[in-house]
């Protein structure tokens, strides 16, 4: 799996490549984490390369969350998430937690 | 009735999701349901791997199927502590973010995805079996 930060100026954009399971979750963990050391809260998860995504992954997004809409000082955004994605997210309830853009230019200025 | 033993690590589950998904395909669902059956298996062996071993490398998971003209049948034995689906709660995702207590997501889904899901546990440890319903054949 590949995960590359940019630090934008209104917020940064995390894009994943892979599979994100209980084996890979960890990385994405780490890799949101990280910015959040930093005092970073707003993040736009580019989810364009990510075609499978288990309860374990949605999990890490939903602590990140929480940790980035505390103080109302932040948010994580979905971008370009794949229908099989969508579906899943929607069918276990877990939608109503995130805002999903179609691309990585509206998700950023929706900051 | 195709089988397979994996070691029960993390890193397994991607080899096994390979080996659900021919089989899905063999069966010939579409895209969606090959993923059903995908997650479906793959939150399965995480359980397995976490709750029934308490941890990775210390047993295998036994993954067999079968296709008959109606369904897909996805077995997966395991050597572990008992699973008693009855003492995880279902997630609660009406609850606001902050108050969202994580786990117990895997069993949901696993319900949601396929069409029956069963647990049985004996003298060799737990079965779990599920089965999604064929699509009607397109000839």
């Amino acid at each position: 799996m590949d995960i590359a930060t940019t630090q934008l100026k209104r917020c940064d954009l995390l894009s994943v490549n892979g599979r994100i399971d209980s084996y890979t979750a960890p990385q994405v963990e780490d890799a949101l984490k990280s910015l959040l050391d930093k005092g970073r809260f707003k993040i736009v998860l580019d989810m364009a390369g990510v075609d499978f995504m288990s309860s374990k992954g949605w999990w890490v997004l939903i602590e990140a969350q929480k940790a980035c809409r505390r103080y109302n000082r932040g948010e994580v955004v979905l971008v370009d998430l794949q229908d099989k994605l969508r579906e899943s997210l929607n069918l276990v309830g877990m939608g109503s937690y995130f805002k999903v853009f179609d691309d990585v230019t509206t998700a950023v200025g929706s900051f | 009735m195709t089988t397979e033993v994996f070691p029960g690590s993390y890193a397994s589950l991607h080899p096994i999701r390979e080996f659900v998904v021919k089989a899905a395909r063999q069966a010939g669902f579409d895209e969606a349901g090959v993923y059903s059956v995908e997650l479906a298996v793959d939150e399965a062996c995480s359980n397995i791997i976490e709750h029934a071993y308490g941890g990775e490398s210390k047993g295998d998971i036994r993954c067999t199927y079968q296709i008959s003209a109606e369904s897909l049948t996805i077995i997966l034995k395991d050597r572990g502590k008992r699973f008693n689906p009855e003492n995880v709660p279902d997630p609660d995702f009406s609850a606001q973010l902050e108050n969202l207590k994580v786990g117990g997501a895997g069993l949901f889904l696993m319900r949601k995805m396929m069409d029956m899901v069963t647990f049985e546990f004996n003298e060799n440890g737990n079965v779990l079996t599920m089965v999604k319903y064929r699509p009607p054949s397109s000839d």
